[in-house]
């Protein structure tokens, strides 16, 4: 029935190897295996840069695809899937693998997979190697870390489980490279054939199965039986299809948990067999494997968690002091330049270019250092596996807090940013656990609420030592970022009693290996974690510079020239110098402006929280983003200055209050940084979570509470510190 | 289904002083006899913990929760949390 059944497969996998000058689509193959089997490192290993990030259609799930330049003259598309054990998805993130592979009608069906299996790891591996081959999917098995297997003693008869699973084995290993030029050559070859047959439904499932299959035209049996398994699941089913399914399901009395565990026995009994024939393991050592000798050490009851608290502290370390030498150069680079612009030529074209569109760039260049270390730190942690570990001590921790440990990733992902990490709560299979946990990560301060926090803190902060080793401004950052995580907790400790719980929570995880970091991967999640930064939000918030320059520049009417003239009276009258004269001219003005409008309109809202109409600009604009608080003030006070005032730093300390007093005290500064800890001044965010949770509710819902939280809080500071 | 225990009936029916992976000491092994909780044991069996298999208890996470358990002969690793090493009966 095989044979039969892939002959469809095979007339289409012809048409696109006639030969590459004619063919109408590269190849196009899925990569898929078990989490921390080498998919990522082979992936990156067969397109080097030549990769891209996208989504999975419908879902935002990371689909990473790239080109592989198989022979000299044939390119092949690889996908990149995301790790799972089996083809019946836990989590959402699964659920990408069975959209893909159950509809060989839709247009992105592979025409193979490329199969990662880890060598130590062959029986558990295999499982998920034959639910493929039963789909009838042709495959090309790589066989990972060979070198290590055999140093482990583990021997494998590769012709002879060659011949068990019917398809070509590569034994590779992925991190270094070993084996890729090989398995490009068998995914050049043209392959077929689907591999042997491993488990069939029992002749009880035939009725059920055989009608599901014809009503729907499928190819095979396994494949019908998934759709009873999990019709419900299966995004491209229409409404009728599924009741038809259920009806179906009911009419025969389907048991989908025990059949599947039936299955699954099953398979572990027919992999038993394979293995019998083909493995032998003569274990060499009898000493613990170096992994669970370093777990003894990093999770070690009291010092797992000194180690993990000095690794945070790293981390905000490297954010914070190393980062500032690169971003020094990048703020000193881009006044200097502006200044130069400016002394040169002048007209509003180069005033638009200097004070829109560079100020507001320089707001996103320097940025770049510390996503960057805070993304590669990140990547390090993920690689070496330690990652694992903390899901693992902070468990219990977080469930009084109604999260798991697995909730710990995407919070500390949220320092970075809190798209992605919203995204990687997708790894959690309990729906509680999982809508806590995107609900609450925009409270962690995200690399985005840094210059922020950088500028402000800087501005009121003095710099210097605070017992001894540390840094009075590094101690003030760090409390910000506590107060992010302690409100964080709350939040979800709140919300855990608020919601009620349809399904229980799972913990089951497998622990990676130690290793070392793979460094290319770093580099390459830097890379694009950086790209992403600069053509996303760099487009926005210049965009948004260059709007604001206008707005800030143009007023309504004569509005503007009737203050200038007003001033300009004053000056005559009251006999300031020059340099007081054009500041007060250019203050007038821009008060006078639509962004002063609007700035005065929001003043009233907002005067009880100790700020001005320019912050109430500030935080119109970063409403979108909030990292355009920066870029919007550097834009409103530069207006009018001179370019030579240089950095942004100097232009807030030049800024007086009514009285003439410097305006930032430390109950505004303040007041402006808690507000920027608790506030959802973020459209990315609120977008995501749509997409996540498939409802309005839930990012209408953090909107109100994190504004409301800012502005109560923000509030109480100014109110005790002024 | 043998390997798959729907709690009462069977456990009433005589298996008193039944030992799970949970109740392991620290560094102890035992083999899978069978799965208690047909939902978890879904994933369990997915993640290799089959009827058979050896479990062995190799750490804990500092608060006592999650466990630590070693499968197979050094195989891999995985952590459960103690509610869930408690649907993993032992054979006696």
């Amino acid at each position: 029935m095989a044979a039969i059944e892939s002959n469809p497969a095979t007339a289409e996998s012809l048409a696109p190897l006639a030969g590459p000058a004619t063919s109408p689509r590269p190849l196009r193959i899925a990569l898929i295996g078990n989490p921390n089997s080498g998919k990522t490192s082979l992936f990156n290993q067969l397109t080097g840069l030549n990769q891209k990030v996208g989504n999975f259609p419908g879902v935002t799930v990371d689909r990473k695809s790239g080109f592989a330049q198989l022979t000299p003259v044939q390119q092949a598309e690889i996908v990149d899937l995301p790790g799972t054990y089996s083809l019946y998805p836990k989590s959402l993130d699964e659920k990408v693998i069975t959209d893909l592979l159950y509809d060989r009608a839709a247009g992105n069906y592979p025409d193979f997979v490329v199969v990662t299996v880890d060598a130590n790891n062959l029986r558990r591996s295999l499982l998920l190697f034959t639910q493929l081959g039963d789909l009838g999917l042709p495959a090309v098995l790589a066989l990972n870390m060979m070198d290590v297997a055999e140093r482990h003693g583990i021997r494998i008869d590769l012709p002879a489980l060659e011949r068990e699973l019917g398809v070509p084995i590569i034994p590779m290993n992925a991190r270094k490279g070993i084996g890729v030029a090989a398995l490009k050559i068998v995914m050049a070859q043209r392959l077929d054939a689907a591999p042997e047959r491993f488990w069939e439904p029992d002749e009880t499932l035939l009725p059920l199965v055989r009608q599901i299959r014809y009503y729907f035209d499928l190819h095979n049996d396994y494949l019908a039986l998934h759709y009873a398994q999990q019709y419900r699941h299966i995004g491209f089913l229409s409404a009728d299809d599924k009741a038809y399914l259920q009806e179906l399901t009911h009419k025969y009395e389907f048991d989908a948990t025990a059949r599947q565990a039936a299955e699954t026995i099953a398979r572990y009994g027919r992999i038993n067999e394979i293995l019998l024939e083909t493995v032998t393991v003569t274990r060499t050592e009898t000493r613990e494997p170096i992994s669970n000798r370093i777990d003894k050490v990093l999770t070690h009851r009291i010092g797992g968690y000194l180690i993990f608290l000095s690794i945070l502290f790293l981390l905000f370390q490297a954010i914070f002091a190393w980062a500032q030498y690169p971003m020094d150069w990048i703020d000193q680079g881009i006044s200097s330049l502006s200044a130069t612009i400016q002394d040169n030529f002048d007209g509003p074209l180069v005033r638009l270019l200097t004070e829109g569109v560079l100020a507001g760039l320089g707001g996103v260049l320097i940025f770049i250092p510390q996503i960057a270390l805070l993304f590669g730190f990140l990547a390090v942690l993920e690689e070496t596996g330690y990652m694992a570990r903390v899901t693992f001590l902070m468990d219990k921790l977080m469930r009084p807090f109604g999260l798991s440990g697995k909730s710990v990733v995407p919070m500390i992902s949220g320092l970075a940013c809190a798209v992605p990490a919203i995204m990687g709560a997708r790894t959690i299979e309990s729906w509680k656990d999982r809508m806590i946990t995107i609900f609450v990560t925009p409270l962690m301060s995200c690399s985005a609420r840094i210059p922020v926090y950088t500028v402000l803190v800087a501005l009121v902060v003095p710099d210097q030592a605070a017992w001894g080793i540390f840094n009075l401004r590094g101690v003030t950052l760090m409390g910000l970022y506590l107060l992010g995580l302690f409100s964080a907790l709350g939040s979800a400790w709140a919300l855990k009693i608020v919601l009620k719980a349809r399904e229980r929570s799972y913990f089951i995880m497998e622990f990676p290996v130690y290793q070392w970091p793979r460094w290319k991967n770093v580099g390459l999640t830097i890379y694009q974690k950086v790209q992403a930064f600069v053509m996303q939000a760099g487009k926005v918030i210049v965009a948004i510079s260059v709007l604001l320059w206008v707005l800030a520049t143009y007023g309504p009417g004569q509005q503007q020239e009737t203050a200038e003239a007003q001033v300009r009276q004053q000056v005559a009258t009251q006999g300031w110098n020059e340099e007081e004269a054009s500041r007060r001219v250019a203050s007038a003005r821009l008060e006078n402006s639509f962004a002063g409008s609007f700035g005065r309109a929001l003043e009233p809202a907002i005067r009880p929280l100790g700020y001005d109409w320019k912050i109430g600009i500030a935080l119109l604009t970063s409403f979108a983003a909030r990292e355009v608080f920066v870029g919007t003030i550097s834009t409103i006070y530069s207006v009018g200055q001179d370019a030579d005032m240089g950095t942004l730093q100097d232009k807030l300390r030049a800024e007086k209050d009514e009285n003439g007093q410097p305006f930032f005290t430390s109950a505004r500064a303040f007041s402006l940084l808690v507000f920027y800890v608790f506030a959802m001044q973020c459209m990315s965010t609120l977008a995501v979570t749509y997409r996540e949770t498939k409802s309005w509710k839930w990012p209408t819902a953090q909107l109100v509470y994190m504004t409301g939280l800012a502005y109560a809080a923000a509030f109480v500071v100014y109110q005790v510190l002024a | 289904m043998a390997f798959f225990r729907n709690s009462s009936p069977l456990v009433a029916a005589g298996v008193a002083a039944r030992r799970t992976a949970k109740d392991l000491r620290l560094g102890e092994a035992g083999t899978i006899c069978c799965l208690e909780d047909p939902e978890m044991a879904l994933k369990l069996l997915e993640m290799g913990c089959v009827p058979g298999v050896q479990v062995r208890l190799s750490g804990r996470a500092p608060l006592g929760d999650p466990l630590m358990l070693v499968l197979g002969d050094q195989e891999y690793t995985l952590s459960v949390r103690a509610s869930e090493a408690a649907t993993i009966l032992l054979k006696e």
